[in-house]
């Protein structure tokens, strides 16, 4: 909190002295010309507030009231700098250290753009922000304590840090002893913030001023948005936030300085020229894809190349890579991997374990799964970017081509000189690959459909695959997007579903932290709410919604539009096999293995859970011929704008 | 992935008969008890990988409907997998117990056909 003695106005003539020395190019919040630097062009529709407005209404009222901030709060110019990057919202836990930008945001800024989004957990707060840029293409901030509050939010930033996606935290801190309050204000103070998260997040920084904040936000948003998508974290100050702008300022301008993009490094040509030619040339090349959706063009770019290859795309489903009915896309390739004869990895989080098999037995068996003479291609940025500490890097892999660059971007250039590398002699082979793929597409579906049949079809507990064809058929007319992975129902969806757009699919949390999943889903439930209010579904575990279930409160209370099945398998399923397998390891039997991994005694009702936080709550449904009528009648509520849950009893996976 | 199973469970007999350390049964399986075989199912775990019904999923293959093995080389890969799938050993499943739910496993009718399921009728 600013501290003032005897000072009974502002010095209006420095401050404005300040403000009229701001280049008229740059875009400056203090001379109430606020350009929203993220999307330069784009008219606000109504005048915004500013501090130079603020600061014109402050001439008229030159002597403040005692015990009232003197001039205008440094936290109002931080509004500013948050519009011109065109930042929707603030997903925020409440803090005291955050209280200066938490007033400026609900009342200087009118709580619009951003807006304050109330979550209930700081980590569900960061995984809102996780969720929401992988459909909205931008990133939200978060804002919360610079420790308890960070200390919470860490597992999400990991699993932001693992899945390449953008966000920037907004930690508040009062770094000095003497102006802070004792007890909790101090404890809650940390000489460097950022430390706490610094091995998982892309860049940091503290501002010792206004001037350094407006600088480093807009260096943070150009930093969390240049592939590698990652996190990165600013420190907001109690004194920037607290104390006058002229008072801080003391007549020196504020300006915002310019967002520039940073366009994504391509491959080096010659090394793509190369990787083209290998790829022509190959019997049986491979495609395998983990994050190469990074926009809708990294679809269309990876459709274009496996097609003139016609050439099969396994797709790790990180992102929305490739239409999964296309008859060249693969959800799990081991067979194809083997056979191959080239190999394209594209963006791959595990290009070892892609490569490689481990059984996970007493004597953890490893094979390597290309034939003898199977060459390697690997495109990835993970290759010029990477770190240490946290082993998220994987196991190393030699390969005969390693071309480091973003590959969403080096696609079109690869794609043409594939095309320019295709003898014409080889041509007829490659057409007569794509006639085999497509027999093989129609006859897999059979096979797939056939599957769903004998997926236990009419069992209670319900079947994934049951579940998965009739949330379809009442979704398929619809402008509908999965906001959640489906890895827990043996990824039924994929097989059963067909995804053609990039929105459709976002991929998993990245770190496999468990906690991300309802809060994730709730953040990208925003974003579609914008983009023009599709249908989002959210297939949500169990054991991941009790990690903050306050998610559920934080989608009523914004009206946030959302159908959440709850995937009800009443168990940690993953640890259950975990236990029994060490349990039979060591001959003891695994009769004990539900204890500390099931969700048994009492079983939890999710419905009275969602409304017991204001939300529609239906279940939970035990017989499938139940499931119809209740997903029905949660689409219609939610096209109606709220958010539902279905808890459905089902199968382990 | 099937394939893969077989295929161990394959090599789990013939190295099991290489080294005179033959599985417990002859080629006919033991009488067993559909209801106990559930029971034991699920009280050791299969259904957590195989599903409830045998059916198959991300972490274990379809095992039912039809079952894919004979009851020796299925009993020989219980015994003696050392893969993904640890193994059952009688000492934590005795050999009626797998007997029981070998017939539990065949008990479990086959699917229909997807052509008369109209959500599946595509």
């Amino acid at each position: 909190m600013a501290r003032k003695t005897g000072r009974t106005g502002v010095d209006r003539r420095k401050f404005l002295t300040g403000v009229a020395a701001t280049g008229a190019a740059t875009a400056a919040a203090a001379t109430g010309a606020v350009k929203t630097a993220a999307a330069q062009g784009a008219a606000p529709a109504a005048a915004r507030p500013s501090t130079a407005a603020a600061q014109r209404e402050l001439a008229t009222n030159a002597v403040h009231a005692p015990g009232t901030t003197p001039g205008t709060p440094g936290s109002d110019f931080m509004v500013d700098v948050l519009k011109s990057l065109d930042i929707d919202y603030v997903f925020s836990n409440p803090a005291s250290s955050a209280r200066g930008i938490h007033e400026s945001i609900i009342n200087y800024g009118g709580n619009k753009k951003p807006e304050f989004i109330t979550c209930m957990h700081e980590e569900s707060a960061v995984a809102m922000t996780h969720g929401y840029f992988k459909v909205a293409g931008k990133p939200a901030a978060a804002l919360c304590h610079g420790t308890v509050g960070l200390q919470h939010a860490a597992m999400a930033l990991y699993n932001a840090w693992c899945d390449r996606a953008a966000s920037i935290i907004m930690v508040g801190n009062r770094m000095d002893a003497v102006g802070r309050q004792p007890g909790v204000p101090t404890i809650h103070a940390v000489q460097d913030p950022g430390l706490l998260v610094r091995d998982f997040t892309k860049w940091d920084d503290n501002p010792q001023s206004l001037q350094h904040f407006a600088e480093s936000m807009v260096r943070a948003y150009k930093v969390t948005m240049t592939p590698p998508y990652e996190p990165v974290l600013m420190t907001l100050e109690e004194k920037l936030q607290e104390e006058a702008i002229e008072e801080l300022q003391r007549g020196k301008p504020l300006v915002i300085p310019k967002l520039n993009r940073v366009s994504p490094p391509a491959g080096d040509p010659n090394a793509v020229r190369e990787a083209a030619k290998l790829l022509a040339m190959a019997d049986n090349p491979v495609i395998v894809a983990d994050r190469v959706g990074r926009t809708p063009a990294g679809v269309k770019h990876l459709v274009e190349l496996a097609e003139t290859l016609n050439c099969p795309v396994v797709d790790n489903l990180g992102r929305m890579n490739m239409p999964n009915q296309h008859h060249l896309c693969q959800v799990g390739g081991a067979a194809l991997i083997a056979q191959a004869d080239v190999i394209l990895g594209l963006e791959l989080t595990d290009l070892w374990g892609t490569v490689n098999s481990m059984d996970d037995s007493v004597a953890m068996e490893t094979a390597y799964r290309p034939k003898a003479g199977a060459k390697i291609i690997n495109i990835s940025m993970a290759d010029v970017y990477i770190r240490a500490n946290f082993q998220d890097f994987m196991r190393y892999q030699q390969v005969d081509l390693s071309i480091g660059a973003d590959a969403e971007a080096t696609l079109p250039m690869l794609t043409e000189y594939v095309k320019q590398a295709i003898p014409n002699d080889r041509k007829a082979m490659i057409a007569e690959r794509g006639e085999k793929a497509k027999k093989a597409h129609a006859g897999a579906r059979e096979r797939t459909l056939q599957a769903a049949a004998g997926n236990a079809w009419n069992a209670t507990p319900i079947s994934a695959a049951r579940l998965s064809a009739e949330i379809w058929q009442h979704i398929k007319n619809e402008n509908w997007a999965l906001v959640s992975r489906d890895s827990s129902l043996s990824n039924w969806p994929h097989r059963l579903w067909d995804f053609r757009e990039h929105h459709q699919f976002i991929g998993g949390p990245g770190g496999a932290g468990i906690g991300y999943g309802l809060p994730a889903a709730v953040g990208a439930a925003f974003a579609h709410r914008d983009n023009g209010r599709r249908l989002a579904i959210n297939i949500q575990n169990d054991g991941d919604s009790m990690y903050a279930p306050g998610a559920l409160w934080t989608a009523v209370h914004h009206s946030i539009p959302l159908l959440t099945i709850m995937w009800n398998n009443r168990a940690y399923h993953q640890e259950i096999m975990h236990v029994q397998r060490l349990a039979n390891w060591r001959q003891r039997g695994v009769e004990n293995a539900h204890i500390g991994t099931t969700i048994w005694d009492p079983y939890v009702d999710y419905a009275k859970l969602a409304q017991s936080m204001g939300m529609t709550g239906y279940g939970p449904i035990t017989d499938p011929k139940d499931l119809s009528a209740a997903i029905k009648r949660g689409i219609d509520a939610v096209k109606a704008g709220e958010p539902v849950l279905i808890d459905v009893v089902t199968q382990p996976r | 992935m099937k394939s893969r199973f077989i295929l161990i469970a394959a090599a789990a007999v013939l190295s099991a008969a290489a080294f005179g350390n033959a599985p417990s049964f002859g080629a006919a399986a033991p009488q067993g008890d559909p209801a106990k075989g559930e029971a034991n199912f699920k009280r050791v775990g299969c259904y957590q990988c195989h599903g409830y019904q045998g059916q198959g999923g991300r972490e274990g293959p379809r095992i039912a409907a039809p079952v894919p093995l004979a009851f020796p080389a299925l009993n020989a890969f219980v015994r003696t997998t050392s893969g993904d799938m640890p193994p059952f050993t009688e000492k934590v499943l005795s050999n009626q117990e797998l007997a029981d739910i070998y017939a539990y496993l065949q008990s479990i009718p086959a699917p229909p056909d997807h052509k008369t399921i109209p959500l599946l009728a595509q």
